[in-house]
């Protein structure tokens, strides 16, 4: 029997976790399944991306949500239409600001390379260096900054974005997030691994705070409503005789199969994303290069004598892995239809991402996919399966009872808990994971 | 003359005693964090938690003690539940050690691990603490709110401006400088102490010398319990306690340990100070003082800021990454207790 499981176990777990999936369908409804399914694919995308730089390369990125939400402001700033009149108003003022910035981060990086030399007094250099930039900033800046964030405040009071189909705003959204990512490493890769933890956590909630303040580029707590979609709306489907006359067929009413319908082709989508990136995942680690990194991981010095450059190739994955991670999050804004600065928090983005790679078996990206489903999958449900439980245990109790009304109202953070504790038994009893990562000699 | 003392008042008033009452807190904290890197050798992000469960009881207590009708008036009842608080909180840390890290310990296990660990210690400690107290804000504070009211200072002083001192922020300020001093005491001066230096210093040699780790452990953890309660308590007194913002703390009260120099006791205090005073001085308006100082008829558009209020806690982070990047030893050099 041991030797079965152990023989099948990515099918028995995978068949599992579907099993799981049909059972919300048909206890809850087929749209709450299908809602799951497709937030289970955007967190084990997520996965996917952390998988690699951790699982690959031992990198502890703790910086996940910056990640995604720069991969989201990407949607914002590809499908929204632009706002001409914010464009007229203060267009050239901001761009200025944006030369301003660029010359003076150049400045900064070619007076550094030139004063090496200088000892204590480089740092003075610099850092006059960054404030008299950033105070041209706020001169010429600001005012542009004011006026576009005037122009009709209440529904635009930002330059909106390129109005380009959202599709194209998933491998922007990449990009944004490898280009910081290569900042990001170039400066605070050589971190020790808890340092680095630290650092790309305090990075990420920069990022966010970014985000959240930067009104004229992304509306910041505001939110940006309405982004367009990839895929039909319900309203147009309920409204075309082909879809009536299919719902008709399949015996449902027309609302139910639409909004089941958007889902599936959402679906559709994102497991075509994931199937290409576990195909290049899965190549990339068995290629000449996958052997490298975990022969930098699990060695760093002998693989530095070996002559395998260990900078660059860490760079290389953290790159890639911020990648990954930014496509995940203009997928996710994708599937809300908006963006939500403030909805960014490190629990979820950062800290539960990682739990699925621990949990599902870093190394593996199979297992990270499958880490990512049943996280998922019980952080949705943890909350319904622990009112049910609770319910249950205190049915004996008198309904009026304050104990069983506290109980009932605290069944919301039991996932929390949950979490945690799957997790810690994970560490201590499965340390390798679900799907651990495969014996190579 | 006036004018100086009136800018004055102003900046003691929003700057300086706000300061303090933050440094102190952010202190407390980093010395938590600091004792666990300098004794078990890892990054406890499951303190920000800790203060929250610490918090948490010692609000239970004292909503206890408040409807009996205890009280010690003009000082909040909180501070007669804080040793319940530090009791459960010392039980709970040492449960956790004994059933979580003590296995990791023992296999000497990575402190990317112990890190990994900590993470899902603060994922229970977080959903145990909204189970019990609900994720909501939670007002315990009682007693007199003011020692000296703005206009009173304005009366005594015949100043314009009022300078305000909070009960909460006497009780923070005044608490820290005594739990430091004893802290300070405790490691430099008692057996114990002395041996919990050593074994930060060089393990294997204090290990030699016959002092026994576990005991190191415990008492690590006990003092760490002990100044997570009184970190969250004063904290929750000042502002309100509301979980979510404890783990918004965590990465300030990290930014402080690091700055001063993580494992360093010392540095953490310093570094509580730095981050609190950078964050209010960046992000601080000063046109009303810069107009008390310039001559007379002057006019001011801007507000004088460095920086929106917006980014006060980002200013922490903005340290903290610098920081890591140009000396990730600290200030104060750390590593050892």
């Amino acid at each position: 029997m041991a030797a079965l499981y152990q023989q099948y176990r990515n099918h028995m777990l995978f068949s599992l976790m579907a099993g799981l999936l049909i059972l919300v369908a048909f206890i809850q409804s087929l749209s709450v399944s299908l809602t799951i399914l497709n937030l289970c694919l955007i967190s084990a995308i997520m996965a996917l991306g952390v998988n690699i730089q951790w699982g690959y390369a031992g990198l502890f990125n703790e910086g996940v949500m910056g990640f995604a939400a720069l991969g989201g402001l990407a949607g914002v700033l590809i499908s929204m239409p632009p706002v001409s009149d914010a464009w007229q108003a203060g267009g050239l003022g901001i761009l200025f600001g944006l030369v301003i910035t660029i010359g003076t981060v150049v400045t900064c990086l070619f007076t550094w390379s030139r004063i090496q030399h200088l000892r204590q007094q480089r740092y003075w250099i610099t850092a006059a260096i960054i404030i008299s930039g950033y105070a041209l900033l706020r001169i010429f800046f600001d005012p542009s900054v004011n006026a576009v964030e005037s122009v009709n405040p209440s529904v635009t009071g930002y330059l909106g974005g390129l109005g380009l189909p959202i599709l194209v705003a998933w491998p922007v959204g990449a990009l944004f997030a490898a280009g910081i990512a290569f900042v990001i490493g170039k400066i605070a890769l050589g971190l020790r691994s808890d340092y680095l933890a630290i650092a790309t956590l305090g990075i990420s909630e920069i990022i966010i705070f970014f985000i959240k303040n930067e009104e004229w580029l992304t509306r910041g707590v505001k939110n940006v409503n309405g982004l367009p979609r990839p895929v039909p709306y319900e309203i147009d489907l309920q409204q075309a005789q082909w879809f009536q006359d299919w719902a008709m067929a399949l015996g449902m009413q027309a609302d139910d199969a639409s909004a089941v319908f958007v889902k599936i082709c959402y679906a559709l989508l994102f497991i075509a994303v994931i199937g290409v990136l576990l195909w290049l995942s899965e190549t990339a680690l068995k290629s000449p290069w996958g052997r490298m990194m975990r022969a930098i991981r699990d060695n760093e010095t002998a693989a530095a004598a070996m002559g395998k450059d260990v900078t660059w190739q860490h760079l290389r994955v953290f790159i890639l892995g911020s990648a990954v991670i930014g496509l995940a999050g203009a997928m996710l804004t994708t599937l809300d239809g908006q963006f939500t600065p403030v909805g960014y928090n490190p629990l979820r983005f950062t800290f539960l991402i990682w739990v699925m790679v621990i949990i599902g078996g870093s190394g593996n990206n199979w297992g990270a996919v499958l880490g990512g489903f049943f996280i998922w999958f019980f952080w949705i449900e943890a909350e319904p399966i622990g009112l049910w439980l609770i319910d249950a245990l205190t049915s004996g109790m008198d309904p009026q009872s304050a104990v069983r009304a506290h109980l009932l109202e605290g069944a919301a953070h039991m996932r929390l808990m949950t979490v945690g504790i799957i997790l810690l038994l994970t560490l201590r009893y499965a340390p390798e994971g679900l799907l651990p990562e495969k014996k190579r000699l | 003359m006036t004018d100086f003392f009136n800018a004055l008042a102003i900046l003691g008033n929003f700057l300086i005693i706000p300061g303090l009452t933050y440094g102190s807190q952010l202190a407390l904290g980093a010395l938590g964090v600091t004792l666990v890197y300098g004794v078990l050798r890892f990054s406890n992000f499951g303190h920000g938690e800790t203060m929250a469960f610490g918090a948490m009881v010692t609000i239970l207590v004292t909503w206890a003690l408040q409807s009996v009708g205890i009280s010690i008036r003009p000082l909040p009842t909180a501070l007669l539940a804080i040793p319940v608080g530090i009791l459960v909180t010392v039980a709970l840390t040492l449960l956790i050690d004994r059933f979580v890290y003590r296995y990791h310990r023992e296999r000497k296990a990575n402190p990317v691990i112990f890190l990994i660990v900590s993470i899902g210690v603060m994922f229970f400690l977080g959903g145990l603490i909204r189970f019990i107290i609900g994720p909501g804000d939670q007002i315990f504070f009682d007693g007199t709110r003011f020692i000296l009211k703005a206009r009173d200072f304005k009366q005594m002083t015949g100043l314009n401006e009022g300078l305000s001192l909070k009960m909460t922020q006497a009780v923070t300020i005044i608490t820290a400088v005594i739990i430091v001093a004893a802290m300070f005491w405790f490691l430099n001066h008692t057996r114990t102490g002395k041996s919990m230096r050593a074994y930060s210093d060089n393990e294997n040699l204090a290990l030699l010398s016959g002092i026994n780790p576990d005991r190191v452990v415990l008492i690590t953890w006990i003092l760490v319990a002990a100044l997570a309660t009184i970190a969250g308590t004063l904290y929750g007194l000042d502002k309100s306690f509301k979980p979510f913002v404890y783990m918004q703390l965590l990465l300030p009260i990290f930014a402080s340990a690091i700055v001063g120099g993580v494992g360093n006791p010392l540095g953490a205090i310093a570094g509580g100070y730095v981050i609190a005073f950078s964050e209010l001085i960046l992000t601080f308006a000063y046109k009303k003082v810069v107009l008390y100082l310039g001559p007379d008829n002057m006019e001011l558009e801007s507000l004088v800021q460095f920086l929106g209020t917006d980014y006060k806690i980002a200013v922490s982070f903005i340290i903290l990454v610098i920081v890591l990047i140009i000396k990730p030893t600290g200030l104060f050099s750390g590593k050892t207790i």
